[in-house]
């Protein structure tokens, strides 16, 4: 998954959260990086069309945009679930955190013949927890 | 796109050990249903070249697979064990309707181009990171490029086999 459709799922998962346009501050701390780098791709994606930005409130996906979110959404959720039920990998979350970048959409649906998705996939997707809800061990979930 | 990247790329052996495994199945699931195409053929449909396009696409992936595996076995990680994994997709499969004839031939074409993808993503991964593994990294590299060309000759045969047949 390449770096804007990681930054599009991440203003996707946090307007949800917040019901409202995202916070550079909150997508900063949510994708680890700078700020600035933020700031720098949100210019990027305003430019292709997929976000809008608005002083002093933050960012919001376009129609366009949050179909790409959701597309991004989808294969974390592939990877998530894949590392979960295949390679039965306990740390499932940061591990998929740590690959998707190298996991292209294309691999991921491979991937998803051998897994069973729920079909309202990506919307069980938990922000707060950052997995598929029915991943959430019991008692965690909201 | 550095400034802005996100994510830690393959930075330690046990990433490196999970991207190989996803290899791993990558080919599991072509082997299995090069394996399986077969049979769902109807019996005007089976010929000797199909067939030996099929058996060969499925030695070349188990081949993969056990190259892979080697490389895995030499990381300093602990892996998950995979044997599981080729009932999983054998199961998975046992449950689909067979395909039509270029259906056959598509998933065939579609289980080498995503994993030459695959091989790609994960050479660049590997070729921008810092990070030194218990593996020889150029070994590592001359591997996987030595599969990726084998699946980038795979993709041409079925493409040809394909256009052979139209």
């Amino acid at each position: 998954m390449n770096t804007a459709d990681q930054y599009l799922k991440a203003i996707y998962l946090v307007q949800r959260m917040e019901n409202g346009p995202a916070s550079t501050g909150a997508l900063a701390d949510r994708l680890d990086v700078s700020p600035a780098s933020v700031n720098e791709m949100i210019g990027k994606l305003q430019d292709r069309g997929l976000a809008d930005h608005e002083k002093y409130k933050g960012v919001s996906l376009t129609d366009e945009g949050i179909e790409h979110a959701r597309e991004a959404l989808q294969t974390y959720c592939i990877i998530e679930r894949f590392l979960h039920n295949v390679l039965e990998v306990e740390e499932f979350p940061s591990e998929a955190k740590a690959l998707e970048s190298v996991i292209d959409e294309t691999v991921a649906e491979r991937l998803d013949t051998i897994i069973d998705r729920e079909p309202q996939c990506p919307d069980c997707f938990d922000p707060k927890a950052d997995m598929c809800a029915e991943l959430v061990p019991e008692g965690e979930a909201d | 796109m550095v400034g802005v990247s996100v994510g830690n790329r393959v930075s330690n052996d046990h990433q490196l050990a999970r991207l190989l495994q996803i290899g791993v199945v990558l080919e599991e699931v072509v082997e299995v249903r090069a394996a399986r195409h077969y049979e769902t053929l109807s019996a005007d449909e089976r010929d000797a070249d199909v067939e030996t396009l099929l058996a060969d696409a499925r030695e070349e992936s188990a081949d993969h697979r056990e190259r892979l595996e080697a490389l895995i076995d030499r990381l300093d990680a602990d892996p998950v064990p995979l044997a599981e994994v080729e009932a999983l997709v054998e199961a998975q499969y046992a449950q689909t309707r067979p395909e039509d004839f270029d259906g056959v031939l598509y998933d065939q074409l579609n289980g080498e181009e995503t994993a030459y993808k695959f091989y790609d993503d994960l050479i660049e991964a590997i070729e921008a990171s810092e990070a030194s593994f218990a593996l020889d990294r150029e070994e590592l590299l001359a591997t996987l490029k030595e599969i990726r060309a084998e699946e980038a000759e795979g993709v041409e045969e079925v493409t040809e086999f394909m256009e052979d047949r139209a």
